[in-house]
Parts: C-alpha cells; sequence; structure tokens
C-alpha cells in the first residue's frame, strides 16, 4: 500500500495515496468532501454547464479502494453531496453505481455545511460519529481532541509541486477532499495554520504519499 | 493620391487656415472615400491618422441635423479612446461644430454608460469588449439607429488577436442593425495591407486601401556604449549610463522593453544611477491603472524625460514630444519594432530616431539582424488562421443576452465577418449546441441547459438572469492569472499593481521584489491580495512576474542564421564577433541545414543544448516532447527552458545518442499522445473554456475565501480528456495549442530544414553560446521519475532538519 502509517491517539491509521484514511483494527474506510453532483448543481444555478462527469469518476475511484480494502465501514465525511438537492438529482446510472457500494456494509453519511439535510439513500446520517478512541466530524471543532474532520480541502507545496494533503498534529487530522471537482486551500491559509500545532505534519497525496512539516 | 478633395464645410476648413495646418493628401483621399463602404488607411504613426479617419464625421455632422449616434471609434486601448475624446473635442469646440463626443470603457462609471445607451452622443469611442458588451443589450437597435461609420484604430494590432474576432463580430452585427454601415480602418505600417483590408470588409465585399506617404526612413542604430554587454542575462544594466547619456541628450525618451520583469529591473537600475534627479517614469500593464494613468497625464503634459515601458505603450497615444525611442533587448519582430520606432518625433516628414541596446552578445546578434530587415523593409508577419471558435461561442452567448434569436441568421450574420467566411455551418451548430447544453457525450440535467429553442424555432436564454453573468465574463484578453499586491492594510492598503498567482507562490515572507519601482517586502496573502511593505535599500529577489514573451519571427531566425555563415563579422562589435570566434573554436556555430546539439556536464548534472532556432513557443514545445522522449528512455531529465534559438535540458544522465530523439515520426507520434496531458495544453484549454463561457471568471455576489471555493480548470480538462475526448473544447484546443503556444509548425520547418542531419558536440564544459540559456528565467520543471526521486529525498531532508521524524 502507498499509504502513509501513523498514529493519532492511539488509533493506528494509514493516510492514503487516493486521499483517503484507512483504520485497519476496524476495517473502516474514511472520505470526505466527494461533492457529488456539482456540475448540477452549477447548471441548475444559472451557471456554466460543466463536463457532468466528476460524480462517475468520483465514484469510480471509491469503488476501486473498496475493491482493494473490502471494508466493513466506510465514513464520509461530509459534504458528499454539492447540496441536497444533488443528492435527488443524481442520474439513475450513478443512483445504482452509489447502491452498489453502499450494499453489504456499513455505510456512514457525516451531515457537512453543503448537506445539511439527510439525503434520500440508504446509509446511516449523522452529524458525529464516535468510535473510540476518535470522533468524525465533518469541520474541525478546535477545542477537540482525537478528531477526523474534512471541509478545508487542505493543499500544500513541496519544491514546486502543490497538491491535496492530509493535516496532522497530536489532536488531528484534517482530510483532503476526495471529490474530482474540488480545489484547495493551502495549508498556509491562516484557518489552518491556527487550527494545526506548530509541529503538524502535511501528507500529500499521490502515487506516494509524502510526509513533509506542514508548511505555513 | 490624385482625388480633387470635396469641400470641407467652411468653419473646418478656416480652423485648419488659421492654425495654418495644411490637409495631408491621405486626409483628402479619404474624404473622397467618404462614402465607400468599407476604406484602409495605412500611415505612419504622426501622419494625422486619426484626423484622417474623422474628417468625414466631422463633415457630415457639421451642418448639426444628423439625430442619435453617428460614429462609433473602437480602439485597442482605454487610454487611447480617452485620449482621441480629448483631441477631438478641441478642434470641435473651437469650431463650435454641434457635437457630441464620448467614450466608453471598462473605466465609465454606470451612470454615464446607461446615458449613453437610452441618449447616446453623435461619436462614440470606445474598446472591442465595450462594444460587444452594447450588442448585448435588448435595446442595441435603439442605441445605435443611425449609426453611419465605424472608425477601427490601431487595426493592425486588433487584426491579430481573438479581440478583433470579437470586433468584427460585433460589426456584423452592427451592420444587420445598420445596413448602410460604412466601416474605416486606421493601419500603421505592415506587411500585407490586403489581410487586414479582408479582415475589416464585410465578406465578400471590396475594400479601398489608402496608402499615405511613409515619409522619410527612420534613424535607427544600435546603442555605442564603453562597456561590453555581458555573456548571457536581460538586464542590459551595463548600458545604464550610455542610456541615462541619452537621456539627458533628448526631450522625452521612450525606453521600451520585452518584459515587465526587465522594465522592473531597468528602471530601478536608471533610478540609482540617476544623480540629477530627472523625472523618469514606469509604466507597464502590471501596474496599478491609478499610477498608470499618473504616468500618462505627466507625459503628456511633458513633465517626464523618460518612460520605461512594455508593450502597454505600443500604440498610437499621442505622447507630444518623444523625440528618441530606446529598445532594450533583442526586438522579437521586425514590424512591430518599426511601430515602436514611429513613436519617436510624433511629427509627420521627420524621421523618427532610435537605438537598440542588446542585452547581451546574443541579442548583439538579433539586433544586428533586425537593423538589416528594417532597412530591407523586410516586415515579418504570418498569416493567421480561419476565425477561432471559442471567441464564436462567446458571441453567441452575446447574441442570446440581446434577446431569442434565429439560428439560420445568427449563422448568416457571422459568415459576413472575413475570419468566418468560411465557417460550416455544421462547426456553427457545434458552438450552439455547446452553448445550449455543454454539447457533451453524456446527456445530463437537460432541464438546466442554458439555451433553450422555443416553440417558434428561436433560442433563448433559459434563465434571463444568466445575462448577467454572461456579460461580467466578456472579452478574450487572456491575463494569466494575476492577483493584486497592495500594501498592508495598516499603512494605507494602497494597491500597487498585480503578478502571476504562480509567481505569488513562489514567495515566503520577507522576500523582497520590485514592483512599480519600489522594492517591498512580502508580508502575506490575505484574501487573495499579496500584502507588501515598502523595503528601500534591500537588493530585491528577481521579479519574474513576465508579461508577454513573443517568439522571434521566423524571417528574423533566418537571417541570424545566415549571419552565422559568415567568416568573420565586420558589422558586429569586436566583443561579440569575439564571441561568437570562440564558440567557433570550441564548440560550432548552428547552420540552417543542420541541427547542432551540445552536450556537457555542468553543476554537477549532465545538460543538452538544442539549437533548433524556432521561436520561443516552438522551442518550448520540443523541450517538453525531448523530454518525454528522455523519460522513456531512462535519461532522468530533470527540467528545461527555452529560448528563441534554443532548448536547453537538464537531467541525471548523459546523451550519447541524440538520433532517437529526433527522429521526425516518433516526435509526431509522440505529439498526440504527449500534447494530451502538458500543461501547454492546460493553458490553452483554460483560454479557450474561458472565451467560450465554460469557465466563469467572475460571478455575481461572489466574495471568494481563499481557493477552496473554485477547482482548477485543469481538473475539468482531465474529466473531459477521460470521458469526453472529442468534446468542441478539446478540439479547440488542439487547434488553438499546435498554432499558438505549442507552435509545432515551426518544429516541423526545423526538422524539414535539418533532414535529420545532427551534428552532436560533446564538451567539457558549458560553450559560450549555450551559457546564456542559464540565466533564462522560466525554467521548466519535469515531473517524472526524478523529480519524484528528488521529491522524496526533499520531504525526508525536511523532516529531519525539523527534527520532527523522530516523533514518529
Amino acid at each position: 500500500m502507498t499509504g502513509y502509517d501513523f498514529t493519532l491517539a492511539g488509533a493506528r491509521l494509514t493516510a492514503l495515496g487516493s486521499g483517503a484514511l484507512w483504520w485497519a483494527e476496524h476495517r473502516l474506510l474514511c472520505v470526505s468532501d466527494l461533492h457529488l453532483g456539482k456540475s448540477e448543481r452549477l447548471a441548475r444555478r444559472g451557471g456554466s454547464a460543466l463536463p457532468p462527469y466528476e460524480t462517475r469518476d468520483t465514484l469510480a475511484r471509491l469503488a476501486e479502494l473498496i475493491a482493494n480494502l473490502q471494508p466493513d465501514t466506510v465514513v464520509c465525511l461530509g459534504d458528499s453531496f454539492d447540496d441536497d438537492a444533488a443528492s435527488r438529482a443524481l442520474p439513475d446510472a450513478e443512483q445504482s453505481q452509489l447502491a452498489a457500494l453502499i450494499h453489504n456494509r456499513r455505510w456512514i453519511w457525516i451531515t457537512g455545511n453543503h448537506d445539511p439535510a439527510p439525503a434520500d439513500l440508504s446509509g446511516e446520517q449523522m452529524a458525529e460519529l464516535h468510535l473510540a478512541p476518535l470522533t468524525f466530524r465533518h469541520i474541525a471543532d478546535p477545542l477537540a481532541t482525537a478528531e477526523v474532520s474534512g471541509h478545508y480541502h487542505p493543499k500544500a507545496r513541496v519544491r514546486s509541486t502543490s497538491r491535496p494533503c492530509f493535516l496532522l498534529d497530536r489532536s488531528r487530522l484534517i482530510l483532503p477532499a476526495f471529490g474530482t471537482y474540488t480545489g484547495g486551500l493551502r495549508s498556509t491559509d491562516p484557518a489552518l495554520t491556527a487550527l494545526m500545532a506548530a509541529d503538524a505534519l502535511a501528507i500529500l497525496t499521490g502515487a506516494q504519499a509524502l510526509v513533509v512539516p506542514m508548511p505555513r | 493620391m490624385s482625388e480633387t478633395a470635396p469641400a470641407l464645410p467652411e468653419a473646418i476648413e478656416d480652423w485648419f487656415a488659421a492654425r495654418g495646418w495644411t490637409i495631408h493628401p491621405h486626409q483628402h483621399a479619404m474624404l473622397a472615400r467618404a462614402a465607400a463602404p468599407c476604406t484602409l488607411l495605412i500611415a505612419p504613426t504622426g501622419g494625422g491618422k486619426t484626423m484622417a479617419g474623422f474628417l468625414p464625421t466631422l463633415a457630415e455632422l457639421a451642418d448639426g441635423t444628423h439625430d442619435g449616434l453617428h460614429t462609433l471609434y473602437i480602439s485597442p486601448l482605454k487610454a487611447l479612446a480617452a485620449d482621441i475624446k480629448r483631441n477631438l473635442r478641441t478642434p470641435v469646440e473651437e469650431i463650435g461644430l454641434p457635437i457630441r463626443i464620448d467614450d466608453r470603457t471598462g473605466d465609465t462609471p454606470a451612470s454615464r454608460k446607461k446615458r449613453q445607451r437610452a441618449d447616446p452622443p453623435h461619436i462614440l469611442l470606445t474598446t472591442p469588449e465595450s462594444l460587444a458588451l452594447l450588442t448585448s443589450y435588448e435595446d442595441a437597435a435603439r442605441t445605435f439607429k443611425g449609426l453611419r461609420r465605424v472608425v477601427v484604430d490601431e487595426i493592425h494590432a486588433l487584426a491579430e488577436s481573438k479581440r478583433g474576432d470579437q470586433l468584427i463580430l460585433a460589426l456584423a452585427r452592427l451592420q444587420t442593425l445598420c445596413p448602410d454601415l460604412r466601416r474605416v480602418g486606421l493601419s500603421a505600417t505592415v506587411d500585407d495591407p490586403q489581410a487586414i483590408a479582408s479582415y475589416l470588409a464585410r465578406h465578400p465585399d471590396p475594400c479601398d486601401i489608402v496608402l499615405a506617404d511613409p515619409g522619410p526612413a527612420p534613424d535607427i542604430r544600435m546603442l555605442q556604449t564603453e562597456e561590453a554587454p555581458p555573456w548571457a542575462g536581460g538586464g542590459a544594466a551595463y548600458a545604464i549610463p550610455a542610456v541615462m547619456a541619452q537621456i539627458k541628450a533628448h526631450k522625452t525618451t521612450l525606453i521600451f522593453h520585452n518584459t515587465r520583469a526587465q522594465a522592473e529591473i531597468f528602471f530601478h537600475n536608471l533610478w540609482l544611477a540617476n544623480e540629477d534627479a530627472l523625472p523618469i517614469g514606469i509604466h507597464h500593464g502590471s501596474l496599478d491603472r491609478v499610477q498608470r494613468e499618473r504616468v500618462e497625464a505627466a507625459m503628456v503634459r511633458g513633465e517626464l524625460r523618460a518612460i520605461v515601458c512594455t508593450g502597454s505603450l505600443d500604440l498610437g497615444i499621442d505622447w507630444g514630444d518623444v523625440d528618441l525611442v530606446i529598445q532594450i533587448g533583442a526586438p522579437k519582430n521586425v514590424k512591430r519594432l518599426v511601430q515602436r520606432i514611429g513613436r519617436a518625433n510624433h511629427r509627420y516628414n521627420a524621421p523618427s530616431k532610435a537605438l537598440l541596446v542588446p542585452a547581451n552578445r546574443f541579442e548583439v546578434v538579433e539586433c544586428r539582424a533586425a537593423l538589416e530587415a528594417v532597412r530591407e523593409s523586410d516586415l515579418d508577419g504570418a498569416p493567421r488562421g480561419p476565425g477561432p471558435r471559442d471567441v464564436l461561442c462567446q458571441h453567441i452567448l452575446i447574441a442570446a443576452c440581446a434577446g431569442p434569436f434565429d439560428a439560420d441568421e445568427l449563422y448568416a450574420e457571422m459568415t459576413q465577418a472575413g475570419a468566418y467566411a468560411g465557417l460550416s455551418r455544421a462547426a456553427f451548430d457545434a458552438c450552439l449546441t455547446f452553448c445550449a447544453t455543454g454539447g457533451y457525450a453524456l446527456k445530463a440535467y437537460d432541464q438546466w441547459q442554458r439555451l433553450l429553442q422555443r416553440p417558434d424555432g428561436k433560442w433563448q436564454l433559459r434563465d434571463p438572469r444568466a445575462a448577467q453573468r454572461i456579460r461580467m465574463n466578456l472579452g478574450t484578453i487572456q491575463d494569466a492569472d494575476l492577483i493584486k499586491v497592495r500594501l498592508k492594510r495598516s499603512r494605507g492598503g494602497k494597491p500597487l499593481g498585480e503578478v502571476e498567482e504562480a509567481f505569488a507562490a513562489t514567495l515566503t515572507p520577507g522576500d523582497t521584489f520590485l514592483i512599480g519601482g519600489q522594492t517591498v517586502r512580502y508580508e502575506g496573502l490575505r484574501e487573495m491580495t499579496v500584502e507588501v511593505s515598502r523595503n528601500p535599500g534591500r537588493k530585491p529577489k528577481i521579479a519574474v512576474f513576465s508579461g508577454t514573451k513573443f517568439a522571434t519571427s521566423t524571417q528574423l531566425s533566418a537571417r541570424i542564421l545566415a549571419m552565422f555563415k559568415q567568416d568573420s563579422w565586420p558589422a558586429l562589435p569586436r566583443h561579440t564577433a569575439e564571441w561568437l570566434d570562440l564558440q567557433r573554436e570550441v564548440s560550432e556555430l548552428p547552420r540552417a541545414g543542420r541541427l547542432l546539439i551540445e552536450s556537457f556536464p555542468h553543476d554537477s548534472r549532465e545538460h543538452i543544448c538544442v539549437y533548433g532556432f524556432a521561436g520561443r513557443n516552438a522551442q518550448q514545445t520540443l523541450g517538453l516532447l525531448l523530454t518525454k522522449r528522455m523519460e522513456e528512455l531512462g535519461l532522468d531529465p530533470l527540467g528545461f527552458v527555452a529560448t528563441d534559438y534554443a532548448t536547453l535540458i537538464w537531467g541525471l544522465q548523459e546523451v550519447a545518442d541524440p538520433a532517437p530523439l529526433f527522429e521526425p515520426e516518433a516526435l509526431r507520434d509522440g505529439l498526440e499522445g504527449w500534447l494530451a496531458g502538458n500543461a501547454v495544453m492546460k493553458r490553452s484549454f483554460r483560454g479557450a473554456a474561458t472565451i467560450a463561457g465554460l469557465i466563469e471568471r467572475n460571478t455575481p455576489g461572489a466574495r471568494k475565501n481563499g481557493r477552496q471555493a473554485t477547482f482548477s480548470s485543469d481538473i475539468l480538462y482531465d474529466t473531459l480528456r477521460k470521458y469526453d475526448p472529442e468534446h468542441l473544447l478539446m478540439d479547440i484546443t488542439r487547434e488553438e495549442a499546435l498554432r499558438g503556444l505549442v507552435d509545432f509548425g515551426r518544429i516541423e520547418e526545423m526538422l524539414e530544414r535539418t533532414r535529420g542531419r545532427i551534428t552532436l558536440r560533446r564538451l567539457e564544459r558549458i560553450s559560450p553560446l549555450a551559457a546564456p540559456l542559464l540565466l533564462e528565467v522560466g525554467k521548466v520543471p519535469v515531473k517524472g521519475a526524478a523529480e519524484e526521486k528528488l521529491l522524496q529525498q526533499e520531504a525526508a531532508a525536511l523532516m529531519r532538519q525539523s527534527g520532527l521524524d523522530k516523533l514518529q
């Protein structure tokens, strides 16, 4: 596996090069910020018609991970859909693609800021998941510890290469966005430097997960 | 010109007479052709070109009977429109003509714009973008009612760009609204007047061409300096004392640079040497508008002795008493050089005076070649292909903003624009489908399409509110992503200008760079604005925000290769001749019929230098193609840099046999597959997708909170490539890249010229001719196996240095 192994509050975790998190002990796979249905939402709002392939691309990458890892539990860490209407407007082919993934395993939708109301899909809805010793939620709580969150779409630059990344310190892990149509927020942004401890790490996604001190 | 001039209204004749002015023959010729449907005037700068364009308008409006808009004047520059307004109002007011004149650009206040639409002036001065915007309103027909003439100034500059394509489509629209509209183009000296005439005229109408007396030949030479230019570099700092002496000896000097960064550095150095504290200004496209306007105003008042500038001053703003033009760095294109020189001595029949200042020894050769080309009036020009389809898509959206349209009528109208005369109906329909639905192979969210076909067959916007978004994103000017630079808020927050985002990304707090002639310290990035503080006295980190880079024209490259064949170079300064002799001694000089490659170790990396003389863009493409081949062959390339004449590639392995890299078939085959994934294609895609309306740079009410909300157009490109490779925008991108940034045509030309004849020279060290490339900016890293190795090394080193590796 092309991941980076570390422990958070005693839990042994792996940050995968694909941007997903693997918790082997629980056979739990966690992805954040899928933003499914983004092109549909933009077109609905009167914007331009972006190539409508991001949902199938995101799901295809997720399906590949699931096929390789055979997780018992999948946690989608919020902003899984670009908005609630987008979750209902998912074309049939993509609906069944998603249903096939959810089938036969525990599937948890953490609610995000883009998709606060329950989506019309199977799987469990929750604001937070507690699985000792960790808490999974969409947006980091500055006072929390042992926390896994998403929301910020962090990215970091090493040499001249900028890539989506995980951010990790003793208290928390922030996941990169997994969705195809997602941008990134530089790790140097005050929102992120304020949240992360001085000795935080950035784990860059890519063919091989690469760990560096968090650029700030 | 033998035409007898028609009588001008007496008041106008008297005004000319009172000033002791006579009307130039070409101005008479334009009056004589006032009724012609299309006329192109070619006249040197300072030849009263603009007045020639306006005299028929003044004559027609003199009796005060015309109601509404009569003449639309289009210029490529906002500043030019404002300038002409001033210059035109003077005679109109002094003669007492009943003519209202106003300008309309992106800078015009909204209230005045609104008034102009409801109650247009007789003469409206505007830009292609503002005109396109005017045609996008539902009341366009009312605004343009009565329009008789359109005058396109500096048409030679517009005809070469997408702005010109947009303009000519807008003129087709106007011609439908006002069938009697007459077109006039005003152009500087060009290599092919007929091409511009066909661009201007309604297809297939003819267009008269009026050639004004070109005036005396320019007085142009190379600046003589005590000190020899350096081997490499672009700053021309060695020439500062000589340039200073020229400034003192002239009234007003314009000092042109090829890039903004060079202009900044030169200005900085000039200021340090300015012991007499002469008033010297700087002007380029990255500077804040207020600052630019201040310099322009000071220039017009004659208060400045010199202006350090870039192409932002290329076009014919009336600069008053400029009596010398200095070009720093080799002119990449003879035509542009001639037009720049025309800026000096802005008086008819006085020779323009210009000095060329090569920045390094290679540029001495380039300058020499350019001088010879100017003497022989050998202007370079490359024919433009058919009208680009991304502009067409935008035009369809603009048409939809103005109201429901009929596709047959719109197609017929568009094909009246010369550049689009050959547009097939199928190509038009593909663009229309793209605008309406996105044109994807996968039919998703069809209920949200942008354009709907009504029961009567006409097309309209699904959501009328979309018009606002389309208008906000109108235009074809593609700047690299620029972000604003301002002083840190607590110190006043004064805007200083813009830098490229890629440059900003390389800055860390404490770095210093030059902008607007001052050294500033980077403090941080805040809401997509670079915040800086003043930091005088510190040596700046070099500014690399680039501005436009032009490729040396084919004609100039051929002249340089011809010069290299000479046994000796009596026409060149001794230092440069000696440099070429040295190159001949340790290696050899490149020849037209043979491809020279040098190979040498330098700084613990292996290098090859490929002298293709194909121009900057093609050499860049060659760098991308060759490094890809090298990657496949396990030669571990790390990066390359391209200039107009060569590509320098460095990596971990020595290239012992270059022949396999240059097999034309392999290069051509490699092109298709390779093209798809590279950065140049992604850049071309971003441009095309933005113009065609797929990517919106501006959205209503959007306050971008960091970059999280937006994602890179590269992702859209990768997605289309994977799922919809035949999509219209992919096709447009390929076409654009091949003739623009990729410039594969000139690689083909080079392969044809050398026909597999390759000379490999293995050298112990870098050659005199290759040395300048090491100092070039714009090095392109190769993100291959070697880079991945180094990235891992660097990550490990960073962890060690910070001590974080022990914490795991």
